[in-house]
């Protein structure tokens, strides 16, 4: 007897694409906010940065709309790292030596304009239709889906990994110790000849680039782009993922996405299945509710989420 | 571009200007930029359709416009009504959230808490009222001249004097009363106001009402003008922090500034390039603002 896999195994390499890249969306939070406290609210708008910015230059030329180079897959990648680090950046220089409400309030501004340009911004975005005909990274496959869907799974897990050790290694290092000596105590820091600014900076934007490379990543995998992909609603599920998995610490970033995602995943799958119709959009206003109370329970009862940071300290103290 | 944008400017910079007083309270007392004051104006406008439903039910005939306005006296009231319930819905969520995470740990977790709160008041409000857009009143209004060649509804003319009494109320309130000293003395200095004997804690929770009451006010404002819908309030954030942080955030006069200048430009905006792009111009205030001048008009420099 034998047993039908290709569907199983097609839909868990799907889920699970989906959860690694938001990981990455994930880390790059993790960059600003844990690492170094910067809030970004605009999550979603860097994220779309990048997966536009990708598309513009991988699709075959349109007519109707700007771009469409057809460039090869990993330079849509790169140009997303870079399209959404420089945003990251200028937003930064702008508001890093102010109060942090002002990067909050800055990046929500970025959010909302990203999707005002994404819905009516025609010829560049494609509007409220969105991009189409985004190269897939294995496309040659797409006619098994179980395969297609594991080799991107590859493909990404391996990004993922990448980062993941990238990461850990820059918050070891010298670069990182600073980071949160600024988070911890600013001015310890300035007394010891740290510009707190350009540190916050550096960090502001890698963490943007790595948004915007998930947003890439996305737009490839699945080919197609639209606006109400990058609502706050997505902004709001990162953060959800962050805080519980555990802020300040990458490996909780990574479990904080899987766990969030399939409990979205999950919930979505109840709702189309047992909801009846007419109350599915009011159903799905209810999952929000829910994960925005266990956020907010989160931050007021166990604020270092579920695996918290732990004290990272230059790996030569252990030889003495 | 007509004149007419004078009219419409005017318009939305009170409906801003009402909202940013609260953003500029919270921040000047809390110390924080609140990310859910969006949310108190939503839940103005849907509390004030629910409590004059309640009413034009029990009392016939008071759902007919008074006079020429389509304002009825039933959304009179109910407004009254809703603005005291949107206070103490303020109070309550300070209560309940905010107050847990003061003076503990960093500042920045009250910001993210109020994303948090914001996004799952209007998911709740999506639930209970879904997003169909819902009116207060059934009835068209048709503009009329006033000067210059200008037009507006009754209902426009009539909610302008309102904002403009509700504005010149608070800043009587914040410049000539015991409540408007101490909320100042507050926001210089909390420590120091409190060793001068002043009650802080009540401070922290008239701001709050006070913010609550001029947001619903602001929120039944915009459901008479243009429509009820949950995400009314979470649509003027952007405009609201701009208003405020172009004024010098804190400063109330300023925020009223900021809301005449951002409303004055977001009608403008729209007549030049459409109204999709309305909020793209709060979005550009604020950016130049940063660049320019940080500390805003009224501000002082640091």
């Amino acid at each position: 007897m034998t047993f039908d896999l290709v569907g199983p195994i097609a839909y868990a390499s799907f889920f699970l694409v989906f959860a690694l890249i938001n990981a990455i969306v994930c880390l790059g939070l993790n960059v600003q906010w844990g690492q170094t406290g910067l809030f970004n609210v605009g999550v979603a708008g860097f994220v779309a940065i990048g997966a536009y910015a990708s598309a513009l230059l991988t699709t075959p030329p349109s007519q109707g709309r700007l771009g469409g180079f057809a460039l090869p897959i990993l330079v849509g990648w790169l140009a997303a790292m870079v399209a959404s680090g420089a945003i990251s950046a200028f937003v930064g220089a702008l508001t890093l030596r102010l109060r942090a409400d002002y990067l909050a309030i800055t990046t929500f501004g970025v959010a909302v304009v990203v999707q005002l340009l994404a819905l009516n911004a025609q010829k560049l975005t494609g509007g409220a239709f969105g991009v189409a005909f985004i190269p897939r990274p294995f496309d040659s496959l797409a006619s098994m889906p179980a395969l297609y869907d594991l080799a991107n799974l590859a493909l990404v897990a391996i990004v993922v990994g990448v980062i993941y050790v990238a990461l850990e290694r820059l918050g070891r290092s010298p670069w990182g110790r600073v980071l949160r000596a600024i988070r911890e105590d600013e001015r310890a820091a300035m007394a010891l000849g740290k510009n707190p600014a350009r540190y916050r900076l550096q960090a502001f934007a890698l963490g943007g680039a790595l948004m915007g490379l998930a947003g890439a990543i996305g737009a490839h995998f699945i080919g197609f782009i639209a606006p109400e992909n990058y609502t706050s609603s997505l902004t709001f599920q990162v953060w959800a993922m962050l805080v519980i998995g555990g802020s300040g610490n990458n490996l909780g970033a990574i479990i904080g996405a899987g766990l969030v995602w399939a409990l979205w995943s999950a919930s979505g799958l109840i709702i189309a299945d047992l909801v009846p119709a007419s109350f599915e959009a009011r159903a799905a206003a209810l999952r929000i509710i829910a994960i925005g109370v266990l956020l907010a329970t989160m931050i007021v009862v166990r604020p270092r989420g579920l695996i918290g940071e732990k004290a990272m300290v230059s790996r030569h103290l252990d030889e003495e | 571009m007509t004149p007419q944008v004078l009219v419409d400017g005017l318009m939305s910079g009170a409906l801003i200007g009402l909202g940013a007083i609260g953003v500029t309270l919270t921040y000047s007392i809390l110390r924080f930029a609140n990310f859910a004051h969006g949310e108190f104006i939503s839940f103005g406008a849907y509390a004030t359709l629910l409590v004059a439903s309640g009413i034009s039910a029990l009392i016939v005939g008071s759902d007919h416009g008074i006079g020429e306005l389509s304002i009825s006296p039933a959304v009179i009231a109910a407004s009254l009504i809703a603005m005291t319930l949107t206070a103490g819905f303020a109070l309550a969520l300070d209560k309940i959230l905010f107050s847990r995470l003061r003076g503990k740990g960093a500042a920045i977790s009250v910001v993210m808490a109020s994303f948090g709160a914001s996004m799952a008041i209007r998911a709740s409000l999506e639930f209970a009222f879904t997003s169909r857009p819902a009116y207060f009143s059934p009835d068209l209004e048709i503009a009329r001249p006033i000067v210059f060649g200008l037009k507006a509804t009754p209902d426009q003319m009539a909610l302008l004097a309102v904002a403009a009494v509700l504005l010149m109320g608070v800043h009587l309130m914040l410049t000539r009363t015991q409540i408007g000293r101490a909320m100042r003395a507050v926001s210089e200095n909390p420590a120091l106001a409190r060793v001068a004997g002043v009650d802080v804690d009540g401070t922290i929770r008239f701001a709050w009402a006070t913010g609550g009451a001029l947001a619903a006010a602001s929120g039944v404002m915009l459901g008479l003008l243009v429509q009820i819908r949950p995400f009314m309030g979470f649509d003027l954030l952007l405009p609201l922090f701009a208003a405020a942080i172009l004024g010098g955030i804190g400063s109330a006069p300023g925020a009223f500034a900021g809301a005449l200048i951002v409303g004055l430009g977001e009608a403008i905006t729209v007549q030049l390039a459409g109204s999709e792009w309305r909020a793209a111009f709060a979005f550009l205030v604020l950016i130049a603002v940063l660049i320019v001048r940080p500390t805003g008009l009224a501000g002082r420099p640091t």
